[in-house]
């Protein structure tokens, strides 16, 4: 798809000139995030393992809080309002109603980052009495600064108006059409509805509890309770991530291939089954919590392994559509297929080597999800292990693929580089599979995550066949080249908007699936009866539980002061 | 809706793999009688730690033939007691809970592994039938002094054991 002079479609940019500015604007908010959050990434992994520690111990908390918070907060999200009106404006073909609505989102979501990056930035400067240092989970009594929680309440806000601006574009656009809601258009709109489902518990916990805490209004919260509250949203979070990869592994990711998804209806079953398991799940984060019974954890682990269902079916239909693409390039017999695909092509190749990942993890993911194996790598460093292949490789690698896809059509430019593109993914794999690899059997060990010199007085970690030193120099190796590859995306995508727009057009139209919506019961398309199944299973897996941690401790929790981070350790050190 | 034969295999395979994991797990829980950590721990205000009449006098005690209580404080950025000594050939049963902020209450190289949060008191119940002696961490982060926070857990020959609160 290198050459200009294809008939395609006219370009996004020409046609919604207005929203790709919008769009442009989010994936560079996207890409800041990344590259700063790339650089807390580096100076974690090699502070870790003790190559280089140029940063205090205690502050490691406040890079580590600046590498949750900016790569699963901003760097995802904004990506997905990026594209999610991409998908919305081009999959529905109509601009946004009110251009002006879609900048207060956005600026919405601008002004909540700042707010939260400054309170977290204050940690570094011990004379400004501000500060942040709570990880990316803030759990209670540890306390942030009010701006800390104000500027999460804010960029959630600017969510929701996001969410309104896709379907007030889907309602118009229904009482003038008929017919099936288009795919991408409904992958957005029940990815949107899970996440106004799964934001009222982090609202409740932030509005209600956190943020009137921070203020001094109340005096005391349940710590139980915030934690609970923040883990309703903090699985169904994971899903959020991963839909607007899904909607490109589904809708772009064949015709990169070659070919044409397999089955539309299939892809609608798949998001409506997000749509309704993505949230009843959270408590499977708290197995090892006291103060939630057991039959309740349970209820929870069965939700997630039927939850483990639209990601298999995912697999299916992606391997199938590549497979279609290949045979139309020519490829041919039982594997030998996979070598007619676009290798080299950086969009393909990265999306194809970030699914390959996501299978990994999603095996890694069963471990956790099953209640008693759990036990044994909770908390330790096999969890990030885990994640740094899902959200950190499935959803990170696909977003920086499909941006190299992207491209053209959003600024007229060619990529600089496609080889420093495809080297730049395959660097990104090779170095995600030593570091996840070193850091799930570290967790194995029992190497705790989240912490800055894993290293003890007392004791020494058996790493039996093979050694901690080895394990530490893998997280190393990899974490810079991570590193590096995202130095190498960014430098290659500035460069490339320092060149000449191209000419003419460029073919980036998505051919229709090859079973179509019209093979999907109609019903699929009902999303009221999905989301008051939502609703409903929620209220199940919630409400007993909520109940017993508020009966039992109280709604402002059995006893327990504040512990703003920076003041705690003043006292420890005098 | 139309679905293709492979798909309904692979929809089966992946119902059956989702029950099997379900059932496994069954199994650990009735079958094995591996125990989770619950709510049977109750809860306690923690800004009154030293008046409580379990968490006052955090340490060790015999409670019946074989059996000891282990009552622990976690608090920025220490364990109380420390170290933790048992004999082997035991039954042990923690409570755990934390004077200030959430922590975690590792015994490294076990699946001992329990969060520790203010209000709340974690129990678990291990056998130590062998002598050894492990370390124990805190694996969730409750301040600048986090990774500081560490203990031990000696369990002696039963010969050897001199005792509670030792
Ligand atoms: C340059 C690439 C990266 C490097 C070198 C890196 C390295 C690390 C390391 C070493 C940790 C463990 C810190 C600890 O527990 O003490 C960590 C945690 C984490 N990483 Fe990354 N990472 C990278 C990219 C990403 C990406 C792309 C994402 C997600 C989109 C991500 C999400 C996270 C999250 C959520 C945590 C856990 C934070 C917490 O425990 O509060 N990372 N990372
Ligand atoms: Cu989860
Ligand atoms: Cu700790």
């Amino acid at each position: 798809m290198t050459s200009e002079e294809l008939p395609g479609e006219e370009l996004f940019l020409d046609r919604f000139p207005d929203e790709a500015q919008v769009v442009r604007a989010s994936l560079w908010s996207a890409f800041v995030a990344l590259g700063i959050g790339a650089l807390a990434g580096i100076v974690q992994a090699l502070h870790r393992v003790g190559y280089v520690r140029f940063i205090d111990s205690a502050d490691y908390y406040t890079v580590l809080t600046l590498h949750g918070v900016l790569l699963v907060i901003s760097f995802t999200i904004f990506f997905l309002v990026g594209l999610f009106t991409w998908a919305v404006t081009r999959s529905l073909d109509r601009p946004v109603e009110n251009i002006r609505f879609t900048w207060a989102w956005y600026l919405t979501m601008v002004a909540g980052t700042v707010l939260a990056g400054v309170a977290i930035l204050g940690g570094f400067v011990d004379s400004i009495p501000i500060s942040a240092d709570v990880l990316f989970t803030f759990y209670a009594p540890l306390q942030a600064h009010p701006l800390f929680y104000a500027g999460l309440a804010v960029f959630i806000i600017g969510t929701w108006l996001a969410g309104f601006d896709w379907f007030r574009s889907w309602w118009i656009w229904r009482s003038e059409n008929d017919g099936r809601i288009p795919l991408q258009t409904f992958m957005v709109l029940t990815s949107m509805l899970m996440w106004y489902i799964a934001t009222i518990g982090v609202a409740i916990s932030v509005v209600f509890f956190l943020l009137p805490w921070s203020l001094g209004i109340i005096d005391q919260v349940n710590p139980l309770l915030t934690r609970t509250l923040f883990w309703y949203f903090g699985h169904p979070v994971v899903y959020f991530w991963l839909m607007p990869a899904y909607l490109l592994w589904y809708t772009v990711l064949p015709s990169i291939s070659g070919g044409r998804l397999f089955s539309d209806p299939l892809a609608r079953v798949v998001f409506v089954l997000f749509l309704i398991l993505s949230t009843p799940v959270g408590i499977h984060h708290q197995y090892l919590d006291p103060g939630i019974a057991e039959g309740f954890k349970f209820i929870a682990m069965t939700n997630t392994m039927f939850l483990l269902l639209p990601s298999l079916l995912t697999a299916f239909t992606v391997v199938a559509s590549m497979e279609h693409g290949a045979r139309q390039r020519g490829g041919e017999g039982y594997l030998s297929w996979l070598g007619a695909l676009p290798w080299r092509d950086p969009a393909f190749t990265g999306m194809a080597l970030a699914g390959l990942m996501f299978a990994a993890g999603g095996f890694s993911g069963m471990v956790n999800a099953g209640m008693n194996i759990n036990y044994l790598i909770h908390n330790t460093l096999w969890v990030p292990g885990h994640f740094h292949l899902t959200v950190g490789t499935a959803v990170a690698l696909t977003f920086m693929a499909a941006t190299y896809w992207l491209l053209p059509q959003l600024t007229r430019r060619r990529l600089y580089s496609r080889t420093i593109g495809l080297f730049q993914v395959v660097m990104w794999f090779v170095g995600m599979v030593l570091m996840s690899n070193a850091m799930h059997r570290a967790g194995l060990v029992g190497i705790p995550r989240r912490t800055a010199e894993p290293q003890y007085d007392g004791f020494a970690f058996d790493a039996g066949l093979s050694s901690v030193a080895e394990l530490d120099a893998q997280v190393a190796i990899g974490g810079t080249l991570l590193f590096v590859s995202v130095v190498l995306f960014l430098g290659n995508l500035i460069i490339s908007l320092l060149e000449d727009p191209m000419e003419g057009t460029v073919d980036r139209s998505l051919p229709p699936a090859l079973s179509g919506p019209e093979d999907s019961p109609e019903v699929l398309d009902n999303l009221s009866l999905w989301v008051a199944i939502a609703l409903l299973l929620v209220l199940l897996a919630y409400s007993l539980p909520i109940g017993a941690i508020v009966a039992d401790g109280g709604l402002f929790g059995p006893g327990t002061e504040s512990y703003p981070v920076v003041l705690s350790w003043l006292e420890v050190v005098t | 809706m139309n679905v293709h034969t492979y798909e309904k295999i692979w929809l089966v395979a992946s119902l059956f793999l989702i029950v099997g994991f379900i059932a496994t797990v069954v199994y650990g829980a009735a079958g094995a009688g591996i125990a989770m950590v619950d709510a049977s721990g109750g809860t306690v205000d923690s800004t009154s730690l030293s008046e409580n009449e379990r968490f006052g006098e955090p340490g060790v005690e015999r409670v019946g033939d074989g059996e000891y209580e282990v009552t622990v404080v976690a608090r920025q950025f220490m364990y109380q007691p420390d170290p933790i000594r048992v004999p082997a050939d035991s039954r042990v049963t923690f409570y755990v809970t934390s004077a200030d902020v959430i922590h975690g209450f590792q015994v490294v190289g076990t699946n001992v592994n329990t969060m520790v949060i203010p209000g709340q008191v974690a129990k678990i119940t291990v056998d130590f039938d062998e002598p050894a002696e492990y370390g124990i961490i805190c694996n969730e982060y409750c301040g600048q002094g986090h990774h500081d926070m560490e203990g031990k857990l000696v369990v002696v020959p039963e010969d050897e054991y001199g005792g509670d609160d030792a």
